[in-house]
Parts: structure tokens; C-alpha cells; sequence
């Protein structure tokens, strides 16, 4: 059963189980890969398990496509791209993809459930987060496919061709609108493979995409492991390279097309900063921190995994957090209480763990509030850590997780050194109540994402993307348009 | 007895000073006429770093300058670049063109650096939006500078190449390292001294001379490099770039078109040396009032 302790007052509440029901998703037992608008079996004749990492049980058998299926993907999509899509007026291909939204809100709250059981993550985040902005990313970018000139005045815009686009496991529907919605608007077709844990809801997508009679070609959904992956980036007939992943990943995507004419945007790892000023209102600047790094169990590249305090607040807010952290349920993603959801794979649990055992070796102080995790499952307790310097290796290393590093700060001009001292640059976070500090900092943070007196808001009309090695390119408003477009 | 002419040293511009190289090392290229166009310094990789040392340290101050300030500066390095008209134009001859076409491309430079003087407090107008995003938030987007940014030139021309890339990418707010091109490295030297009498503050635009062969890797491969823009290059040099670029995930632009066409030019250029910043801040509505009237 679901708790929740006030450690102020030493009381508990007990909650009831409020699971979301499952009874109306279908799932099916075994996927074969999305091409050319049928299923096909795989070349390899290969399947996988994707299982819910909540309690380990099998959900479904996925195909794991090879270089000859990727391959016949490919020359689906090119066909489709040279006879159809890429010749259709914008006006044209506008309507299908706002047709895709439709049909996705339609079925939003299935997807919110297979997005839940697949990944781990919480149904109040899939339900309220992921599912609708998702629908809204294709409801957006569909509205751009006639209004490109609009876009990019005074140039001639083409579309590129195929794009081969490569997605992670924390945001599995959300991530494919944000690679599809765009590429399509722009006049370009796809084969995008999602994460070999959580292939479910991009089939789902390709059921949808099905249904909304999109030309057989223009969309095709590859599912497999890296080596897929692989062989999307090394296909020769690929002319844009979408990826969101690790940044080892895709600095290897970007050696793996080095001097070829392939078009690439990556969006890759952060180690983010959250940085509150003293002057900041500190029950929302925690509740603010709590969002930033326990959102979707920490697996969020723009986790605001770094927070700086400054020293004349740093015991209050540290505080404040344990006290908010005692409060926050942990359990079965499914159920509506919960705040922390399961662990997306024993593997990242494996590298969560290994991470903590770094920190408390390297001498920091480790702090986790006192909750029973399931049994059954991969779950990881809120985690923080304090006493810690810049050279700390999980002050510097994305861990992916639930785990928040303290450093204190007495001047502005230091944190602002602190926080941009790091080879990441996706997102920042700064609380504070003075307009002209917030300006401040904004402008000297480097940082693709600011959020002021907020953090973690994602909007399909709001550029998304990082500075140095966060990757390239935006996603999401008109400038994540650029990545699909030629320009004369 | 007739006067003996005073022989220039051609030197480096690092950090707004004009040192030779740290190498000692010398290379003679030829002009047209098969004459000697000097002993030009053959910088090595340590001449590389200081530059870029030079160039990290004055980004902070050059990036936070007002736009329009910046605007100003770049006009004055036109204006001092025309007045020197006389031996840009015989340079550039000496390095192969006849005076007509050395003529040309010299105004076109002038013309270029007033072109993007114009840009400098216009561009991020341009390249920004305010977004209306779904909730009860303010939400823009801007555009800051990448960073230092370290230039390969093609051997194509002396002058109008090295202007036409390193004026927007200093009008956007950057600073640079620049390669002057191998055969042609005359109008570069004289450029810096150009720069030098224009307020633009020494470390924005740094000047090597040497070889593309050799310097290329470092360029490329230097952490501390956010974007590297080269033109005319091998597929093996492409590679080579592109590959070492990505220890740092540098920024990389080709460029491949005739600088010397007018419409050589544009935002795009600017665009090209920016990075895309998002800005959210809560917007508090309590009340819930409407604004009618």
C-alpha cells in the first residue's frame, strides 16, 4: 500500500490502491515491423520481449529488424518520398497529420497505458504529459506543412528526402511525434525505430498512422537493438539523421556519417543546473526542484540533476526537500498516487545504483527518504546527495535517475561559473523573485533551455535542444523545422 | 643613389598583438610572376592554441557588447579598410589578379563588411520568436553567439573569402581563429593591421598564417573550438574534419559557393555561427481577469 510520511509531524497517510484500468488496451501478443504500409515479419525472423519493467512480466514479442529489412524500409520510404509525398501540396499532407493528432487523441488513454506499462513511467505523467503532447506536436507541426515559405523568408525550401531517425526509451511516443510530426510537415518521409524497451507505443503510432491512410512508405517503424540503429546511420540512401540518446551514441552517429552529405541533428545527454537565488519563494523553487529531477524517475535529459543553493538558504531548502521527498509515493506506475514510477530496465537501474555507489565512495553524504520499494519490479528511491564539489564524478556524468547533487554558492558570478563549468548545455533553472536576476542569469547561462521560476515545461510550439555537447538542432516551434529542410 | 625600400616582416595577429611564429619556422609562397611574396610564418599547433586561448578570453567581453556597438565596429573596420585601398589592391595582385578583378574584389569587401555592420543589432530581430505555448507561461527564443569559431579559407581568394566568412561570424557575436589561405596570405596579414586601428578588441579575430595540411587536424580537433566552417576542401579533409570534430560536438559549416558573386552574403551566414535559446518564466493570472479593454 501506498504511503506518504510527514516527517514534520511524524504522521502517515495510507493510501488506497487507485490503479488505472488495462482492460480496454489491446495488445498483441507478437509485432512485426511497420513497412510500406503493411506488417511484415522480419528478414532476421527475430523476435525480443518487451517486458513492464514494473514487475518484470512479458507484454509482448517484437521484431528485431536487420540491415535488409532497414533496408527495404529505406526504398519503401524513397519510393514514397520521389511518387508521393514529396511532391504532395503542403495543404495536402497538412491535413493527413492533423488527421494523425485526431486520431492519437481519439486513443489517448490507451496509449497512456501501454506508454505506462512499457516504460515504468507514471499513468499521471503519460496521461497528463507525454500522450497530450504528443496528439499536440502532430496538431502543430501539421499546421506548418503549407506555410514553409513563411518559415524561411527570402529562401527557396525544399524538403531533404528520407530521414532515418533514432529514439530513446524515457518519452517513447512523445520522442517519435517530436521525429515525425516535423519530417513529415517538411515533405519528407521516415523510418524511425524506437528503443528496444519500449517499442510498444511506436506500433501503436504505426496502427494510427495506418488508419489515417497516410501513403504506404511515408511513415515505416523498424523496431531492434543498436545494430539497427546502425544500420539506419550507415544506409547510403538516408539523407537526414534524426537522433535522441546518449551523447556516446551520438558522437558515434556523427563519426559513423563524417564526410558524408547526411543532414544530422542530435539530441543528446545534460547534466543540468537548477540554481536558487535566496531571495527565492522556497516552497515552490522545492517543488520545483522535486519536478526537475523526479520527473519520469529522473530519465529525462534536461533533469535538473545539479542544484545549486545559495549558502545563506541552503539548510532550509535542503530541508524543505527531505521533508517534500518523504512525501512522494513510490509504486506501481499504473496506480494514480504515484509520483515515482519504475525504473525503465535492470540495465539503467544497474547504472543508477553504480553511480550512488560512486558518490558515497567519493566521501558525499547520501540521503533517501524511507519508503518500501516493490518487490517485484526495478525501483529506485529519490535520491540526494550533499557535500559535494565540481570534480565529483556524479556532479559531472549524466546518471539518468533519480539522484540530485547539492553545491552551495555565495555570489551570482560563481554559480554562473559553477553551473556552465560542465561539457553539457541543455537546460538550466533558475528561481529567484527579481526580474532583473532573472535576466541575468538567463543571458550568461549556456544553455539550449532556460526555465525561470519553473522547470521541465515542454510545449510542441517551444524549441528544444543544446548548447555544445547536449548536440545540435532544435525540436519543436519553427526553428525545429530547419532540421528538415534544405534552404537555397 | 637611389633610396633602398623598407622590407615588411609579415607577422601573426594573436590576441592584438603581432607576434611571429612561436616555431620559428618560415614558407615562401609564390606569386603569380614566380616572385617571393615574403617569408610568411609557418605557424605550428602551439601558435593554434594561443589563438584560441586569445579567442576564449575575449568572447565574454565581445558577445556581451551591445549589438549596436558591435554594429559600430565593423563599420569602422570598413572604413579603414577603404582608405587602404592602394595596397590592398596591389596585394592582391601580387597574389595573382589583374587590377581590375583586384579592384573588385576589394570594393566588394568594403561593401561586404558594411553589409553586415547593418546586421549586427538586426539579426536577432529576425531569427527569434516569442512562442505561444500552451500554458500560463512567457516562452521566447533568441539567439546567442556558438562561441569561438576557428576558419579554414579556400585558396580560391585572398581577401573577399576571409571577409565574407569572418563578418558575420564576428558581427553574431563570436570570435575566431582564422587560417589565412596557404598561397594567398598577404591580404590576411594586412587585414589584421586593418583590425588593429578599427576598436575591435584584440582576441576577436586572430590571424595564422601556415599550412592547411598541417593544421587542419588541430583546428578540428581542438576542445576548446565550438565550430569550425571550412570550404573547398579533399573528401578525405572533409572527413578528417568532421571526424575530429566530434570530440567536442563542434559545430561544423561547409561553405561552398564564389564569395565574389554580390548575393554571396545574407542572414543565413549569421544564422550559421548561432545557438537557439528558450526561455520560460510562469505567468501569474490569480484574479483571472481579462484584459477587454
Amino acid at each position: 500500500m501506498a504511503k506518504k510520511n510527514d516527517i514534520k509531524t511524524g504522521f502517515t497517510w495510507e493510501y488506497d490502491p487507485a490503479p488505472e484500468s488495462t482492460d480496454h488496451i489491446s495488445i498483441k501478443k507478437q509485432y512485426g515491423l511497420y513497412i510500406n504500409g503493411k506488417w511484415v515479419r522480419p528478414d532476421s525472423d527475430k523476435y525480443f520481449d518487451t517486458i513492464n519493467p514494473s514487475n518484470g512480466e512479458v507484454l509482448s514479442s517484437i521484431a528485431h529488424a536487420n540491415e535488409r529489412d532497414v533496408d527495404i524500409a529505406v526504398k519503401a520510404a524513397r519510393k514514397a518520398y520521389t511518387d508521393i509525398w514529396g511532391k504532395m501540396p503542403g495543404s495536402e499532407r497538412a491535413k493527413y497529420i492533423f488527421r494523425i493528432a485526431r486520431l492519437m487523441q481519439e486513443r489517448a488513454r490507451e496509449l497512456a497505458v501501454i506508454e505506462c506499462m512499457d516504460s515504468g513511467k507514471v499513468i499521471r505523467e503519460a496521461r497528463d504529459i507525454d500522450v497530450p503532447l504528443a496528439c499536440n506536436h502532430f496538431f502543430y507541426y501539421a499546421g506548418w506543412a503549407d506555410k514553409l515559405d513563411y518559415a524561411f523568408p527570402n529562401r527557396k525550401v525544399d524538403s531533404l528526402g528520407v530521414a532515418g531517425q533514432i529514439i530513446p526509451w524515457n518519452f517513447p511516443l512523445l520522442m517519435a511525434a517530436w521525429k515525425i510530426a516535423p519530417a513529415l510537415a517538411a515533405g519528407n518521409t521516415v523510418v524511425l525505430k524506437p528503443a528496444e524497451t519500449t517499442s510498444l507505443t511506436a506500433l501503436k503510432l504505426a496502427e494510427i498512422i495506418h488508419d489515417a491512410g497516410l501513403p504506404p512508405g511515408v511513415v515505416n517503424i523498424v523496431t531492434g537493438f543498436g545494430d539497427t540503429g546502425a544500420a539506419i546511420v550507415n544506409h547510403p540512401d538516408i539523407d537526414k539523421i534524426a537522433f535522441t540518446g546518449s551523447t556516446a551514441v551520438g558522437k558515434m552517429i556523427k563519426r559513423a556519417v563524417a564526410g558524408t552529405s547526411k543532414k544530422v541533428t542530435l539530441e543528446l545527454g545534460g547534466k543540468s543546473a537548477n540554481i536558487i537565488l535566496d531571495d527565492a519563494p522556497l516552497d515552490q523553487a522545492v517543488e520545483g526542484v522535486v519536478n526537475g529531477i523526479f520527473f519520469n524517475q529522473g530519465h529525462v535529459c534536461c533533469a535538473g540533476s545539479r542544484l545549486f543553493v545559495q549558502e545563506n538558504v541552503a539548510d532550509k531548502v535542503i530541508r524543505l526537500l527531505k521533508e517534500r521527498m518523504n512525501t512522494l509515493v513510490i509504486g506501481d506506475p499504473l496506480d494514480k498516487n504515484t509520483d515515482i514510477g519504475a525504473i525503465n530496465s535492470a540495465e539503467q537501474l544497474k547504472v543508477i545504483n553504480r553511480y550512488i555507489e560512486i558518490g558515497t565512495k567519493e566521501g558525499a553524504t547520501m540521503y533517501q527518504p524511507k519508503c518500501v520499494l516493490p518487490k517485484t519490479g526495478y525501483y529506485c528511491p529519490p535520491t540526494l546527495f550533499t557535500d559535494m564539489a565540481q570534480s565529483n564524478v556524479i556532479v559531472k556524468e549524466e546518471i539518468f535517475g533519480p539522484v540530485l547533487t547539492i553545491q552551495t554558492f555565495r555570489t551570482i558570478d560563481e554559480v554562473i561559473q559553477k553551473a556552465n563549468n560542465s561539457e553539457y548545455g541543455l537546460a538550466a533553472g533558475v528561481w529567484t523573485d527579481k526580474g532583473s536576476r532573472i535576466f541575468n542569469l538567463t543571458t550568461k547561462l549556456k544553455a539550449g533551455v532556460i526555465w525561470a521560476n519553473t522547470y521541465n515545461k515542454f510545449d510542441p510550439a517551444s524549441p528544444f535542444g543544446g548548447y555544445k555537447e547536449s548536440g545540435f538542432g532544435r525540436e519543436g516551434g519553427l526553428h525545429g523545422l530547419s532540421a528538415y529542410v534544405k534552404l537555397d | 643613389m637611389e633610396r633602398l625600400t623598407v622590407l615588411k616582416t609579415y607577422k601573426l595577429y594573436i590576441g592584438g598583438a603581432f607576434p611571429r611564429t612561436e616555431s620559428g619556422r618560415y614558407y615562401e609562397p609564390i606569386g603569380q610572376k614566380g616572385q617571393k611574396l615574403g617569408n610568411i610564418c609557418l605557424s605550428s599547433r602551439k601558435d593554434l592554441r594561443n589563438a584560441v586561448v586569445a579567442a576564449r578570453k575575449a568572447l565574454g567581453g565581445w558577445s556581451e557588447r551591445t549589438h549596436f556597438n558591435r554594429g559600430q565596429i565593423l563599420y569602422r573596420i570598413a572604413e579603414m579598410l577603404e582608405t587602404r585601398s592602394t595596397q590592398f589592391i596591389e596585394e592582391i595582385q601580387l597574389q595573382g589578379k589583374s587590377e581590375k578583378a583586384a579592384r573588385q574584389e576589394f570594393e566588394l569587401a568594403v561593401d561586404r563588411l558594411v553589409y553586415y555592420a547593418g546586421w549586427c543589432d538586426k539579426y536577432t530581430q529576425i531569427l527569434s520568436s516569442v512562442n505561444p505555448v500552451a500554458s500560463s507561461h512567457f516562452n521566447f527564443s533568441t539567439v546567442e553567439p556558438v562561441g569561438v569559431v576557428g576558419v579554414l579559407l579556400d585558396e580560391r581568394s585572398a581577401l573577399i573569402n576571409l571577409v565574407s566568412i569572418i563578418a558575420p561570424i564576428i558581427a553574431g557575436g563570436n570570435t575566431l581563429v582564422v587560417l589565412a589561405p596557404e598561397s594567398k596570405p598577404l591580404s590576411a596579414i594586412t587585414f589584421a593591421e586593418v583590425l588593429n586601428s578599427s576598436d575591435l578588441p584584440g582576441g576577436v579575430v586572430n590571424i595564422l598564417t601556415g599550412k592547411l595540411s598541417e593544421l587542419l587536424k588541430h583546428v578540428a580537433g581542438h576542445m576548446d573550438i565550438n565550430a569550425i566552417t571550412y570550404s573547398e576542401v579533399s573528401l578525405e579533409q572533409k572527413r578528417t574534419i568532421e571526424t575530429l570534430a566530434v570530440d567536442n560536438l563542434k559545430r561544423t559549416r561547409e561553405f561552398d559557393l564564389d564569395w565574389l558573386k554580390k548575393d554571396s552574403q545574407g542572414l543565413q551566414f549569421i544564422d550559421a555561427f548561432q545557438e537557439v535559446k528558450t526561455t520560460w518564466h510562469p505567468i501569474e493570472n490569480i484574479g483571472g481577469a481579462s484584459s477587454t479593454y
